[in-house]
């Protein structure tokens, strides 16, 4: 299943580090990644390939959303189909 | 792939910081198979096939709200209008409402509608019952929903039907007038009522829906004000009516993906998806600041009429363009008390009855969450009502009623009942009797627009 996740925060070094780390280690596939920063914010967006089991999305959407508060970062880790709805014809 | 990053943010933005949020995921479940001459045996019938079908709801839209990150406020149960089974049954209504609340209570659902009945043309000897009951009904339930529907541009306005009913909501306002007046607010009385509506008060199952419906009702007034302040003051306004077009449209195709998902796992069809936009108490999340966005000093003061018709017709082009499957009363709602820009109106006193019935011609439904003095009388009630009534009939438009009479409460006093309801003023309501013509009762013949044939 494919997903996003979205990581916004004040940038510093390691943050895609951070978060890619976190993606190897439950055996997510980071399909692509565009990160910016403007002025002092960090933003990043990955498409990644999650293993297919819901439960697990639920626990994988919970860790991420904890990394993201222990990393003083949002992250997010949604449904791609929620994008593809809202902003295509 | 046409997605890109800026979307990405757009849609986490406006779930974010705009409160955009699935409103409401309503089952709508058929009692037909559930009447029964015996009302013991049909109100056992309703509390199984209730269970039966909705059982999976509130986890199904637990898990889906998880797994797309978008909120879903509140999972709620519509049913047939009960006064059918009351007609095959006999008995008293208030068992049937009493059965409702308790599979409603158990389902862990927040609202169930559908303590209805339907009597634009005439009532039979069950709606009069049900009718009489509502306010017993009202009080002695928590979360079940009663409405009736008294006119249609078909068969015009009955008006023993209206009389009925300026009594019926003084009498639920009495007997909860410990408990805010309650009954009052869950007693909707429409005009050209919608048998797809998945929000309450006013939601029941229709005759002509299938056994079982999922229905989604997406809201976003926070999300449509931002995109009309983005615009800038110096945008025209059909400039404006485009990019409240644009955002209708991406707020339904949200809704249209979380209805067909919760259809696919609770293994029942996809009904429709309502767009409407419905304010909450919460800061920003007000169409009475859409409107103030678009350009008025206060949302009650010349022009504002015209910024409704505008933004009530944009959000329809909006949502229809988005799916094949926009029903209910999909459009801007306008409930004093729910609304944090129609209170502070309300509050300074230059937002008037008068003006919001104007403002019902052209907006989704009707006269919602408005609270008037506790002496107004019956008469006045059902006056107000046929007014509304009419408004509906002439321009083939759904238009209700949702009056709420504060007992031992006068114009200027302050009414509250807490949650998504809201809170507000009591508003004056001009004192000359419609008595003579409420006693009349019979018929307002359906107007000529219902000769369409």
């Amino acid at each position: 299943m494919r997903a996003v996740i979205s990581v916004v925060g004040k940038d510093r070094p390691g943050i895609l580090a951070c978060v890619a780390t976190a993606c190897a280690q439950r055996n997510i596939n980071i399909v692509d990644v565009t990160q910016k920063v403007l002025q002092d914010l960090f933003t990043m967006i990955m498409i990644v390939d999650l293993p297919e089991d819901l439960e697990n999305m639920h626990a994988i959407a919970d860790e991420f959303e904890a990394l993201g508060e222990e990393q003083a970062l949002v992250i997010h880790v949604m449904h791609e189909d929620i994008f593809n709805a809202m902003h295509s014809i | 792939m046409t997605r890109t990053s800026d979307n990405i943010l757009e849609t986490i933005r406006m779930i974010e910081e705009e409160s955009l949020d699935i409103r409401t995921i309503t089952m709508g479940i058929s009692l037909m198979d559930c009447a029964d001459s015996d009302i013991e045996k049909s109100c056992e019938k309703i509390y199984a096939k209730i269970m039966r079908c909705a059982r999976n709801l509130v986890p199904a839209a637990k898990d889906i709200s998880r797994e797309y990150g978008i909120p879903i406020i509140n999972q709620r149960i519509s049913v047939t209008p009960v006064s059918l089974l009351v007609s095959v049954s006999g008995g008293d209504p208030v068992r049937y409402a009493q059965t409702l609340d308790k599979a409603a209570k158990d389902a862990g659902v927040n609202f169930i509608g559908g303590f209805s009945a339907l009597v634009q043309k005439g009532m039979t000897p069950g709606d009069r019952a049900l009718i009489e009951s509502i306010p017993d009904a009202l009080a002695c339930t928590d979360i079940v929903c009663s409405s009736v529907n008294i006119g249609s541009t078909k068969a015009g306005i009955n008006m023993d039907a209206v009389r009925l009913m300026g009594q019926v909501i003084r009498s639920c306002a009495e007997k909860t007038k410990d408990d805010h007046c309650f009954g009052a607010a869950k007693l909707v009385v429409f005009c050209n009522a919608v048998e797809d509506n998945p929000f309450m008060a006013g939601a029941f199952h229709g005759i002509s829906e299938p056994d079982v419906v999922i229905n989604v009702g997406v809201s976003g007034p926070g999300v449509v004000r931002n995109a009309v302040r983005k615009a800038g003051p110096d945008a025209s306004m059909d400039e404006i009516a485009e990019i409240i077009k644009k955002t209708a449209f991406k707020i339904t195709r949200m809704g249209q993906l979380v209805g067909r998902e919760a259809s696919r796992r609770l293994g029942f069809p996809f009904g429709i998806v309502d767009l409407s936009l419905a304010p909450t108490p919460a800061v920003g999340d007000s169409v009475a600041q859409i409107l103030e966005e678009i350009g008025l000093e206060q949302c009650d003061g010349p022009g504002t009429t015209a910024a409704l018709a505008m933004l009530n017709d944009a959000v329809k082009k909006g949502g229809i363009m988005a799916s094949s499957s926009v029903g209910g009363l999909s459009g801007a709602f306008i409930p004093v008390s729910e609304d944090a820009g129609m209170i502070a109106a309300a509050e300074a006193g230059t937002l008037k009855i008068e003006k919001l019935e104007a403002m019902t011609a052209v907006c989704s439904v009707g006269l919602d969450m408005i609270i008037v003095p506790g002496d107004t009388t019956a008469e006045t009630l059902s006056g107000i009502i046929a007014d509304e009534a009419a408004i509906g009939m002439i321009n083939s438009k759904t238009t209700a009623c949702r009056l709420i009479p504060a007992i031992g409460m006068e114009a200027g006093d302050h009414l509250v009942f807490g949650g998504l309801l809201g809170e507000g003023p009591v508003m004056p309501v001009e004192k000359a009797s419609p008595a003579v013509m409420i006693g009349r009762g019979g018929r307002i013949p359906s107007p000529i627009q219902s000769l369409k044939n």
